[in-house]
């Protein structure tokens, strides 16, 4: 067992035992929803059907329903995008990076960081599908010839490299996600009283049964995947950075948006995940395991990858006026200065000054304050795509083609509609789903529970003294023992 | 002699490992251990050797290198060289550098699919299957050694019993198979 010293604060309050766990976790999805739930899920589903009706009158009548014009083709859509996937780079970040890192914290929120994952690329997912305009053409990106010849995908396209970054990420990141979902969800069906639920359980636990070759094949598993999702996760956004970087035009065309824009995804993501983890602890009463600790070491997170990306946008203006290239500069001016001064100065308030304030101790560890800026961070971080893209191709070359970008309604809609399906889908998984690695927490009660660490005196000796007893004076333990478990031991047989 | 299993079941974690250290110490093959998280340091007490998935992901990582690396190459220099902007791919290895990313992708893909449906297959765990732990408790906070006494050919069922009362266990269940 890991030592830890006693001066750290534990990451389990509580005098929890590992029953404890199993029911604190386990208790929500057995009870009957709060009313609060069924308010809040309805909400989100009447969001996410008008969004789906928005998508439907779109691709019944064409992409001319977005505010999208001749000189800007790409707008409120990538936009979406690059925000959806940015979000979902702290859940793999959480679970496979600080999995390397052995960072015991991350057991109490990898779980639902990483549902929140799948669930914001499925709704990046549907952005470049419904950009097609023909959705049932949807086929075509992956590589197939053409029924013409044999002409297949463009591979040397940023865009093809998307599709593969974005659909290895969804799926190694689900199979990761379900793997640790297994052991659990075999807690709930050993748990579980009624009938429906013991079947539904059974067929998602998949006969799982702990013994101890396939806890050892489970540890290595989720370490290499671990070490794939690690670089991966890094790919991901810096592909989808190559969107922009690759092209030739002024502020996109810019060889520091790699890191820049994994740094801005893990910010936008971390923030999200506060959003949602603060909620969902006292909701679900999880306010033993995800406590102050875990919220200050994610905003340690969030003031170092928003510092990166503050350092990214000043890089940014001091390159476009180094490099000597007028059409350069001018993009960062307008930008800054130009008919989307706003936006720029939202984003430059959101992204750059608000984590700053994270240096304060007592903001970072204030959950109101964490709860404030984390909404404050994400609306910083889809400031930050608009003004990349709209303002970077608004001013053509041309002035005749200059343009302004205005979202239309069904702009609107769709957006909002991802929203609202982004919490279908999370508040069905807060529901029916283990929120909490149960099962992963149990391992670091010992070391890292607050009952052990306060008390470690009386019961490591008691321990350690029964091993040594148990070693040295082997046939005196027998008698000992003989003598008073023949009186409360109790012999049932197993039913088969 | 008809077969019997002993189950016996413990509290913590720490005490099951030593019982174990102690059993295995006095000769006897325990044959399995269920616990609801990984018990750290238990393989090697009971003889489990290490897992060689690892192994297996590494090959599947290889197939997916080679299969997108020859793809590629078939896809944009053999069946349909493409011309883009006016400079044509001649060879694979100019082209390299914009077919790095895809080769990364998939090669992550196929080791990820390839080790997660190997670990699914070996540890028989795929939908439907039926839950094989000796009681629903060894998925909360209960612990249990499993002995056959067809294994332990060297001591009585009653001998295995009474070692297993020295190391600490709350409960003990017997069946017969």
């Amino acid at each position: 067992m890991h030592k830890e010293a006693a001066i750290r604060e534990p990451l389990i309050l509580g005098h929890k035992t590992y029953h404890d766990i199993t029911e604190d976790v386990c208790k929500p999805i057995e009870d009957k929803a709060p009313r609060m739930w069924y308010i809040l899920f309805g909400i989100a589903l009447i969001i996410g059907l008008y969004g789906v009706g928005c998508i439907l009158y779109l691709l019944g009548t064409g992409i001319g329903v977005w505010g999208l014009n001749k000189t800007i083709g790409w707008a409120w859509d990538i936009t979406n995008f690059v925000w959806w996937v940015g979000i979902g780079h702290a859940g793999t970040l959480i679970s496979a990076v600080l999995l390397l890192f052995r960072q015991k914290w991350r057991m109490a929120i990898n779980r639902s960081a990483e549902a929140m994952t799948i669930f914001a690329v499925f709704m990046a997912g549907m952005f470049p599908l419904i950009h097609m305009g023909r959705l049932w053409a949807g086929y075509w990106v992956m590589p197939l010839p053409n029924q013409f010849g044999s002409l297949w995908v463009n591979f040397n396209s940023p865009l093809l490299w998307d599709v593969f970054a974005i659909s290895t990420y969804l799926s190694v990141g689900l199979v990761f996600w379900y793997i640790g979902l297994i052991p659990d969800f075999a807690t709930i069906r050993d748990r579980a009283k009624t009938n429906v639920s013991k079947k539904m359980y059974s067929i998602l636990a998949f006969g799982w049964s702990g013994r101890a070759k396939q806890w050892n094949r489970f540890e290595l598993v989720s370490l290499v995947l671990a070490g794939l999702a690690t670089p991966l996760v890094f790919s991901v956004h810096s592909i989808v950075s190559f969107d922009f970087a690759t092209s030739v035009i002024p502020g996109w065309h810019t060889t520091i948006f790699p890191p820049y824009f994994v740094a801005g995804a893990v910010f936008s993501g971390f923030a999200m995940v506060q959003t949602l983890m603060l909620i969902m602890r006292k909701a679900m009463n999880l306010e033993a395991y995800i406590h102050t600790r875990h919220v200050e070491y994610m905003n340690i997170v969030i003031m170092v990858t928003g510092s990166i990306v503050g350092t990214a946008y000043i890089t940014e203006l001091f390159v476009s006026w180094y490099s000597g290239v007028e059409y350069e500069a001018y993009a960062f001016i307008n930008r800054a200065a130009g008919p989307y001064w706003w936006a720029y100065a939202a984003m430059m308030t959101c992204n750059v000054v608000s984590p700053q304030l994270m240096w304060f101790r007592p903001l970072r560890r204030s959950l109101l304050f964490t709860f404030i800026i984390s909404i404050v961070v994400n609306i910083g971080m889809w400031f930050e795509r608009y003004v990349i893209i709209v303002s970077s191709i608004h001013r053509d070359y041309l002035p005749s083609s200059w343009s302004m970008h205005y979202p239309s309604h069904i702009d609107l809609g769709v957006y909002l509609g991802t929203i609202g399906l982004f919490f279908v889908f999370f508040l069905l998984f807060a529901r029916y789903f283990p929120v909490l690695a149960l099962n992963e927490v149990k391992t670091i009660l010992k070391s890292s529970g607050e009952s052990y660490k306060n008390a470690p005196d009386t019961h490591h000796h008691e321990e350690k003294s029964n091993v040594a007893k148990a070693a040295t004076n082997v046939s005196k333990e027998i008698e000992d023992k003989n003598d008073d478990s023949s009186s409360d031991e109790t012999n049932t047989d197993i039913k088969e | 002699m008809a077969e019997k299993v002993i189950y016996a079941m413990y509290d913590d974690d720490d005490v099951l490992k030593d019982g174990a250290k102690l059993l295995v110490s006095k000769g006897v093959k325990v044959s399995e251990v269920f616990s609801p998280f990984p018990i750290h340091g238990i393989d090697p007490i009971i003889g489990i050797k290490n897992t060689r998935l690892g192994i297996m992901a590494f090959l599947y990582g290889l197939t997916g290198l080679t299969l997108a690396t020859f793809g590629m190459r078939f896809f944009m220099i053999q069946d349909w060289p493409m011309n883009i902007g006016g400079k044509p791919n001649f060879s694979y290895m100019e082209n390299i550098l914009s077919f790095i990313p895809i080769t990364f992708e998939f090669t992550v893909l196929c080791a990820a699919h390839g080790m997660a449906i190997t670990y699914f297959l070996r540890n028989k765990t795929l939908p439907g299957m039926p839950a094989q732990n000796p009681d629903p408790r060894t998925t909360d906070d209960k612990f249990v050694i499993e002995l056959r006494t067809s294994e332990n050919t060297k001591f009585s069922g009653e001998e295995l019993v009474t070692m297993l009362k020295a190391t600490g266990i709350v409960e003990l269940d017997q069946k017969d198979i």
